[in-house]
């Protein structure tokens, strides 16, 4: 199930930072920092994600999204 | 009656390399219609055409650089007068000539004088004439000879363009081997097995350090090419010496934004303000609005920011513009530049046309376009020049103040700080409020410091009521 909500993240990833590997980043530090993300780069890495998994991801929910790990963890408690 | 010139796509720019024609001679064009592309030390642009016509020659072969200016083609009426071909003409002779208009900046110039310049007219060339351009082998290039490419979609059958798209195929990248230059669907399999898909990433740094990306084997997804093998196959190429650090390879965009930077800071005389601007109205506002939308159509503060910035230029009118030969030519319409960083490292600054007339929507939809664009390297040329004010990234991350360098001719750039939770006085109380550090950097050859703050307020008040943008 994690490896799930990992692979999501992945794909999802490879619109907004394509040359990212996920296994060479440091999954608990800040997400926007280690994956070199902006503003703009989260809401389309967000939208990949709602597109992917149909889960919500309120904007209130982004402050549960703050490294992969989070995010892994979010989707998960999420999905079906 | 005209011929097509290689514009200028930045302010520093001297030369690009034409990589392929996107028409041949024989077609009919219409203003703004892409012509062909151009890759310049940023990335490669999709050239439109300034005048509607028909193209009667092709001048310069693909794979040739050029200087900004040289004539690249000859456009005519479409009922043409058959002008036979001229003895070699090489561009490089004759003096730079606007295309149309006697007004060459695609800036508008103030209410009253002559409509609009066309959006992909060049900005005047700089003082200094172009240096010469390389007299190309072929000064004229006619369809069936030599070895130019042919308009893509000429050449492609629907089903040809199916399949290239499904195989991962660029088709700029293909070569017909068909009856007159035609792709076929073998040529498409074959390029297929054949070429390694690289990221546009890779494909850069590949032309920073001197590396064919097609050469290498990837490592990335689906065997595709990455930065990483790029860099590796670069430094194993020399053992002796230790790996170039990619900040420090030969790099043609690092160069080219330190030329503007270096024109900047030696010709325009800057002042710089700065104010620090309550937010809160602006978040609790999108908050409640992204609150009830999908990711896809939710606002960011960057499109309600850019919104201000343009309704504040068309009204502070001595900031949006170009300094031109020792005056300011100013405007009330807004071409807003914005700053865009590319994840392999350096910026590129498309402009949004019409600013002032955009919506926030408007605005979000135009800024995720342009940077999806910046990044994926298919911006057009009339995208890159024209900006009579920019903004500068909207650094939503790293500081809370950003000083800006005007790009040459401007008059001004925005700079635009993190936007956090700060300890604000209101009502005599210290509270946490949103907010973010405003900074104008201005050409004080074209205004005063009291104009910059008169600026500054406007943006603030317009931010201050958000519902109203």
């Amino acid at each position: 199930m994690a490896d799930d909500a990992m692979e999501l993240l992945r794909l999802a990833l490879r619109r907004v930072a394509p040359e990212v590997d996920l296994d060479d980043v440091d999954h608990d530090a800040d997400l926007l920092d280690e994956l070199d993300l902006d503003s703009m780069d989260f809401l389309t890495l967000v939208g990949e994600l709602h597109q992917r998994s149909g889960v919500e991801i309120p904007e209130a929910d982004y402050a549960q999204m703050g490294s992969v790990s989070a995010v892994v963890g979010y989707l998960q408690s999420r999905q079906g | 009656m005209g011929e097509f010139r290689m514009p200028s796509l930045g302010a520093d720019m001297d030369e690009g390399t034409l990589v392929e024609w996107r028409v041949s001679v024989g077609d009919h064009v219409d203003r703004g219609d892409i012509v062909a592309s151009v890759e310049t030390d940023k990335s490669v642009i999709d050239v439109e055409v300034f005048e509607t016509g028909t193209i009667q020659e092709l001048l310069v072969e693909p794979g040739t650089r050029v200087a900004v200016g040289t004539a690249l083609a000859r456009i005519g009426d479409a009922a043409a007068e058959d002008e036979p071909s001229e003895p070699d003409v090489p561009a490089h002779t004759e003096p730079p000539e606007p295309a149309a208009p006697p007004e060459p900046v695609t800036s508008t110039p103030p209410a009253g004088s002559t409509p609009d310049a066309a959006p992909g007219e060049p900005i005047a060339p700089p003082v200094t004439p172009p240096t010469e351009a390389p007299a190309p082998a072929h000064p004229h290039v006619v369809v069936g000879e030599g070895p130019v490419r042919r308009h893509a979609s000429l050449m492609r059958s629907p089903l040809v363009r199916h399949l290239a798209e499904q195989l991962h195929v660029d088709p700029d990248r293909l070569r017909g081997t068909g009856p007159g230059g035609r792709i076929t669907r073998h040529d498409v399999e074959h390029a297929a097995a054949t070429t390694r898909r690289a990221s546009p990433r890779a494909r850069r740094r590949g032309i920073e350090l001197g590396i064919d990306v097609d050469d290498l084997t990837g490592t990335g997804v689906d065997g595709a090419v990455c930065e990483r093998d790029v860099v590796a196959a670069a430094s194993a190429a020399e053992p002796a010496a230790p790996a170039p650090a990619p900040s420090q390879a030969a790099d043609g965009m690092r160069a080219a934004i330190a030329r503007t930077m270096e024109r900047s800071n030696r010709e325009i005389p800057h002042y710089h303000l700065s104010a620090t601007v309550d937010l809160n109205p602006l978040t609790e506002w999108l908050a409640e609005i992204n609150a009830e939308r999908p990711p896809a159509e939710r606002i960011l503060p960057a499109a309600a920011i850019m919104r201000a910035c343009a309704l504040a230029a068309a009204k502070v009118t001595d900031l949006n513009g170009e300094w031109r030969d020792g005056a300011a030519v100013t405007s009330k319409q807004v071409h807003l530049g914005v700053l865009v960083s590319l994840r392999s490292g350096g910026l590129i600054v498309p402009v949004i046309r019409d600013a002032h007339e955009r919506s926030v929507e408007e605005m979000m939809t135009a800024l995720t376009d342009v940077v999806e664009r910046s990044r994926r390297g298919s911006l057009r040329s009339s995208e890159l020049s024209g900006a009579t004010i920019t903004l500068s990234n909207l650094g939503d991350r790293g500081v809370d103040e950003v000083l800006g360098v005007i790009p040459p001719p401007q008059l001004a750039i925005v700079g635009v700080g993190k936007i956090a939770a700060r300890p604000m006085v209101v009502d005599g109380a210290v509270v946490a409020r949103d907010s973010a550090v405003f900074t104008l950097g201005a050409d004080h050859r074209a205004s005063d410091g009291r104009t910059g703050s008169r600026f500054l307020r406007q943006i603030e008040s317009l931010l201050a009521n958000p519902t109203r943008l």
